[in-house]
């Protein structure tokens, strides 16, 4: 076990995480739809099924074998809409992330390398940003520069990216204390080498882990934004706008409620999990007691 | 004591002039105006445009418009445009009520949250534990609107009780102890649907926390002096677990607050969170302002009671 790299023993330990590696297969599978149905609708490759057609005659058609989770208040059929809104989800999901660690990592980064007053003016920064409750600001940041993918999703990044600038920073306070970053140092390499090529890539486990728990967030977000009208906008079907035009019909149709609330739902959880077992397969022995 | 005390009343006013500078600065220069329906009548000439926008200090430079409305949101005076009512009379008569349904959830967050935690624990390993595990990261992955919906339509289509707004309508209530229990109602359903992500982060905390104070040498002692499992467990264990629970509380109140705008929303409650949503949207900058300063001062107020707290129930931590 010993002559294992510390890579080779956290894969191996996540193998054996059940819980773990079924909610990575469900996200794989997930994002091998959503990528598919990314790649129609970009290349305007016309799609088996239409997720925009609408046929009044068949309107709030319960679930059954043609339509699988019912139609919605203009015929058009839940499923393929579903399918249609997955690759919204997660790009939301992953382009919020990314955007929010870019962020994090290097104001953290910087903070904890270098420490002193810096560190201390940038945590109170963070402190304060902290005390923002996220929903109003992100809802008053898209309400002015207009509701569309790119705006939420760069508003989210931008007010989500605190945790992670304090992760990273209490990562290199301790990992610049280490005897390589000395030696380093001694050697005359610039800082931003030091920072980025030598200690970055040791604090990269737990940066990953915070990555993989912050896409549900972000997903989450989305989904009540759009569920307050400030998200992706109709006629582009997302799992949280299907609920929004399903709430006027919440008495009579239950399904254009219950079924993207539960796929917005089984995807938080499946990240979380994986980010969960994740998290306990790259600790080390003594953190994981 | 009071030392920490007042330093740290003096980091929290110095914060609340950045988050007022950070908060003013994003939503003044943000395009949109609080007059839209100024550019659609035709007999609003400019002059009358220009006439308006001087009359709430928005032609000034930046610097006056935030001296102008910080001043007036200290002083009391500063007007919301939407109706000229003062701010603070808007905001007041809203926060009692917000402050109800956030009170409650955290208690409810406190009380669920530590004891799934210390059941967790107390299994740690075991089924039991995977299964609290489970569940709170359901709780956690919950979008809250769409649970608030089947809660409504589970409570007033399923069995016919009424959890709108924050009493029952047309309903004659014969003493004082009804209409307290209504009320009580009306906040405990929409309280417990904001609880469920705290209750998740709280038994996380408390279970983590829980099992390292299981692994300390006086609980073995405890056990080999053969005290029962429920004292070790409450007695000793519990009470040297707590710590991180506190912290956790700090954290849960901005997330309350986001919540309760949509939960505010769905269950008609008339909280601060549904005067933010709306205040948002018709760009009404006095109140947005007043909203903000005044959910950062509860938040701050919050996170120096946690640090209280911290210090009250742990001698070992020293506020310096």
């Amino acid at each position: 076990m010993n002559d294992k790299s510390p890579r080779a023993r956290a894969i191996e330990r996540f193998s054996a995480d059940k819980i773990g590696v079924a909610s990575a297969c469900f996200l794989v599978v997930l994002a091998a739809i959503a990528i598919l149905f990314a790649i129609c609708s970009i290349a305007h490759i016309p799609f088996p099924t239409d997720p925009n057609k609408t046929n009044l005659q068949i309107k709030l058609v319960p679930p059954n074998f043609t339509h699988w989770l019912g139609t919605d208040n203009l015929g058009r059929d839940v499923f393929t809409r579903m399918l249609h809104g997955s690759y919204i989800s997660l790009t939301v999901g992953f382009v919020a992330v990314f955007v929010s660690l870019a962020i994090g990592v290097v104001v953290g980064a910087i903070s904890g390398y270098l420490g002193g007053w810096l560190d201390n003016l940038v945590m109170r920064i963070v402190d304060a940003l902290m005390c923002f409750p996220t929903l109003p600001l992100v809802l008053t940041i898209v309400a002015y520069l207009g509701p569309s993918i790119w705006n939420v999703v760069i508003v989210i990044g931008i007010t989500g990216w605190m945790g992670t600038a304090r992760l990273v920073r209490a990562e290199f306070l301790t990992l610049r204390e280490m005897e390589y970053v000395r030696a380093a140092k001694a050697l005359g390499q610039h800082h931003r080498h030091i920072i980025f090529g030598h200690i970055l890539p040791n604090a990269a486990a737990p940066i990953v882990v915070t990555a993989v728990l912050g896409v549900p967030d972000a997903i989450l977000t989305e989904a009540g934004l759009s569920f307050l009208g400030f998200g992706v906008q109709p006629p582009q079907a997302t799992w949280g706008n299907i609920i929004t035009d399903g709430k006027a019909y919440i008495l009579d149709a239950w399904w254009l409620i219950l079924f993207p609330g539960l796929a917005i739902l089984v995807t938080a959880l499946a990240f979380y999990l994986a980010g969960e077992a994740l998290r306990k397969a790259t600790q080390t022995r003594t953190e994981r007691k | 004591m009071a030392a920490f005390i007042i330093r740290r009343l003096l980091i929290t006013c110095l914060l609340l002039v950045v988050i007022s500078v950070v908060s003013f600065l994003i939503f003044t220069l943000t395009p949109g105006s609080p007059f839209p329906w100024a550019d659609l009548n035709p007999k609003i000439t400019p002059a009358v445009k220009e006439a308006y926008r001087k009359k709430y200090h928005l032609d000034q430079p930046l610097y006056k418009q935030y001296t102008f409305i910080m001043s007036g949101l200290l002083s009391g005076n500063l007007t919301s445009i939407k109706d000229e009512r003062p701010v603070l009379e808007k905001i007041g008569e809203r926060l009692p009520a917000t402050l109800r349904l956030n009170l409650m959830s955290l208690l409810i967050d406190t009380v669920f949250g530590i004891t799934l935690g210390v059941f967790a624990a107390r299994y740690a390993g075991r089924w039991p534990d995977l299964a609290t595990s489970i569940m709170a990261f359901v709780f956690i992955a919950l979008p809250g609107f769409w649970i608030s919906y089947l809660v409504v339509i589970g409570l007033v289509q399923g069995i016919g009780v009424p959890v709108l707004g924050t009493h029952s309508f047309g309903l004659d209530f014969k003493n004082g102890f009804q209409v307290a229990l209504d009320k009580f109602w009306h906040v405990l359903v929409p309280a417990t649907v904001l609880a469920l992500g705290g209750i998740a982060a709280q038994s996380r905390y408390m279970r983590g926390s829980m099992i390292e104070t299981l692994g300390e040498e006086y609980i073995r002692t405890a056990r080999a002096k053969g005290l029962p499992d429920h004292l070790v467990l409450y007695k000793h264990a519990f009470k040297n677990s707590i710590r991180p629970l506190i912290t956790g509380l700090g954290y849960l109140l901005p997330a309350l607050i986001s919540g309760s705008v949509i939960v505010e929303t769905i269950f008609a409650y008339p909280g601060i969170g549904r005067l933010a949503y709306d205040a948002v949207l018709e760009r009404d900058y006095p109140l947005i302002m007043a909203f903000n300063f005044i959910t950062a001062v509860l938040i701050l107020i919050g996170n120096l009671i946690a640090d209280v707290l911290y210090a009250l129930v742990d001698p070992r931590v020293r506020l310096e």
